[in-house]
């Protein structure tokens, strides 16, 4: 599947396409399959999200989109090493998941 | 410590209120991104993996505690209750946010504190000695020179868009305690028949084709200091390649032309500017020199009270002689077992600022290594001051062994790095922690970085790793041999690499060769220079 992801304009946070607008978690992502390119140029020049552009992804086994190379699983994360400032504070094993 | 003057302050407040209406069209799409990009990062703001990066200058490492305060004050209002310490002597914030970040910059120019030229192709911050106006071993303070510089080099419309980044650093000491020779010029000021003058190297650097600067001018009077600077940029940023970002640093230009090639195009450039004005009066440079008086440090004359045996190991690593009897240097460690190098929470920071204000006359200085100088601590104090270093977190006595890793922050943070960093440094600081060797193996210096441009400085590790993307899974290159000290050397890589945990089993592997064949005395950098790299390749390999 092919994702959209940038960084917000106002917070720089991670963000995903969900199909009609932004969501910080990827669980919300959607994939934009053949029209990916169009909605990433179309979405920079609505400039919301600081230079959006598509990626690769699969289903992972929880069924939520998994980036196919690990700089985009660390970026949906957060910080591997501090797994208390990513999005699954409660998770420790929420590092492991996207090595 | 230097303190701004009405000009200073004028130019600094100038730009925060130009950077504000800046970041205000940017957010109300006034501004495209390629056209913000370029002025956010003249003001240190970049765009990381997970937030806006705000990267702050330390001019050559050197602050004070209300500077320190502020730090503080910026992480906790700002960021996420942490600053990261830099490789350059700066200090991060990781989850800037855009509609913060004239506020903040607003914040640190009350304290004259500024985040200009720490990005872009330009001068970037002067980095220089961490013991600089304390240590036993320099000629004099090399702060004033780099400050001179500093002032010089600051907006100079000419080096505002130079082919790539330019980085220099001073020192004044024969021991070089801030990679002097792998800086775009390394400046170390001397001493020859009573007169100080500066040697110049030019042409040093890591990232992805690491070169040791050669020298180029032996002895330049110090009444001629800017001027002969001038001179080395203005070759660099007339003949520097600009079609080749990759080989558009000065150490290519250096490199192409030859070492004699190019100091004959500097000192014809030098003798055009000698009569050119470019100097600043001799009073210019005394003015400076007044701010960096040593502070009234009577000789205490105690000595510290070894009787603690975990003080007496803390005295042993984390201290460095001075230059005044009765005081010494004292080493911070933001490095604790298992910990991120170089980060500090903002109650840390708090410490640290008050720790300066109660035991070394106010001043704190950043180490290129991630840690933290308290320059001028009476001995009598030393066991005072650990205590409270200890409460704090950050009393671990391992400076210069084999926890004290400087690591870049790799792929957990920064949009360039191609593997992780951080947890590497953690894995082998808690290893050696647990097998009880880092003791015995005494000096050894680890540096990991997650990419070829080299911000953790592998290139110059006793022990370097570098961390490389295999086909989508991160790779770590081991690498022997480098010293960014005054012996000066760049690692060599092994062999294959290895992956995260193969490389932290690599590194004890490595130290065991070394335990195995040392010498009496010889450190580990002594031991592989005499024996090579082939007993550490057969361990390793085969």
């Amino acid at each position: 599947m092919k994702l959209i992801t940038g960084n917000d304009l106002k917070t720089g946070a991670v963000t995903w396409w969900t199909g009609d607008g932004w969501s910080i978690h990827i669980e919300d992502a959607a994939d934009a399959g053949d029209e990916a390119e169009a909605i990433a140029t179309r979405e920079e020049a609505a400039r919301r999200v600081n230079v959006p552009y598509v990626i690769e992804a699969e289903a992972g086994p929880d069924g939520a989109p998994r980036p196919a190379h690990i700089k985009e699983r660390v970026r949906a994360l957060g910080p591997t090493v501090r797994v208390d400032l990513t999005l699954k504070p409660d998770d420790p094993t929420a590092a492991q998941k996207v090595i | 410590m230097y303190a701004y003057d009405q000009y200073d302050q004028a130019m600094v407040d100038a730009r925060v209120a130009e950077f504000r209406d800046q970041c205000e069209r940017r957010l109300a799409g006034k501004l495209s991104e390629d056209q913000f990009k370029p002025l956010r990062l003249m003001n240190g703001l970049y765009l990381q993996l997970h937030a806006y990066m705000l990267r702050v200058a330390i001019p050559y490492g050197t602050l004070n505690g209300g500077q320190m305060c502020v730090l503080a004050d910026i992480a906790e209002k700002y960021d996420r209750g942490y600053g990261h310490f830099t490789t350059r002597q700066n200090i991060q914030y990781n989850w800037i946010k855009l509609e913060d970040a004239a506020d903040i910059l607003a914040d640190l120019a009350k304290v004259e504190m500024h985040a200009i030229q720490t990005s872009g192709n330009c001068i970037r911050n002067i980095s220089s000695d961490h013991f600089a106006g304390a240590a036993a071993d320099e000629v004099a303070d090399p702060r004033p020179y780099a400050e001179l510089l500093r002032q010089w080099s600051s907006f100079h419309p000419e080096f505002s868009y130079l082919p790539r980044k330019f980085k220099i650093c001073v020192i004044a000491s024969e021991n070089d305690r801030a990679a002097m020779r792998l800086h775009d010029i390394g400046i170390r000021i001397v001493e020859r028949d009573g007169e100080l003058g500066a040697q110049f190297y030019v042409g040093g650097g890591m990232g992805r084709t690491p070169m040791i600067a050669p020298l180029i001018r032996d002895f330049v009077p110090l009444d001629q200091l800017v001027t002969y600077s001038e001179a080395c940029l203005r070759v660099y940023n007339r003949y520097g390649r600009r079609d080749n970002k990759y080989k558009a640093r000065i150490k290519i230009l250096v490199h192409e032309l030859g070492a004699e090639e190019y100091t004959r195009q500097v000192e014809e450039e030098f003798a055009h500017l000698l009569d050119q004005g470019v100097e600043p009066p001799l009073a210019e440079l005394e003015r400076i020199k007044g701010y960096f008086r040593d502070p009234d440090m009577p000789d205490a004359g105690q000595e510290a009270d070894r009787s603690d045996p975990d003080f007496a190991v803390w005295l042993d690593h984390n201290t460095h002689a001075h230059k005044m009897p009765g005081y010494v240097s004292a080493i911070v460690s933001l490095k604790p077992v298992g910990g991120i190098p170089g980060d500090a929470t903002a109650a840390q920071m708090r410490v640290l600022a008050d720790l300066a204000e109660r035991y070394s006359f106010d001043e704190l200085r950043i180490m290129h290594t991630q840690n933290v100088v308290l320059p001028h601590v009476r001995k009598a104090d030393l066991y005072a001051l650990w205590q409270a270093l200890n409460e704090a977190g950050m009393g671990t006595p391992n400076a210069d062994l084999m926890g004290d890793i400087i690591a870049c922050p790799g792929l957990d943070y920064c949009s360039l790095a191609n593997a992780r960093s951080i947890p590497i440094a953690q894995r082998i600081s808690q290893r050696f922690a647990a097998n009880g060797k880092e003791a015995a193996l005494g000096e050894l210096k680890l540096k990991i970085s997650g990419c070829i441009n080299a911000c953790g400085h592998h290139h110059a590790g006793h022990i370097g790793i570098l961390g490389v993307d295999r086909k989508g899974t991160e790779n770590y290159q081991l690498l022997l041999g480098g010293s960014e000290a005054e012996d000066t050397s760049l690692a060599k890589i092994t062999g294959p690499g290895f992956d995260e945990l193969g490389i932290v089993d690599a590194v004890e592997t490595a130290a065991d060769v070394y335990l195995r064949e040392r010498t009496e005395g010889e450190r580990f950098l002594d031991t592989y220079r005499r024996i090579g790299m082939a007993p550490f390749k057969e361990a390793l390999y085969d």
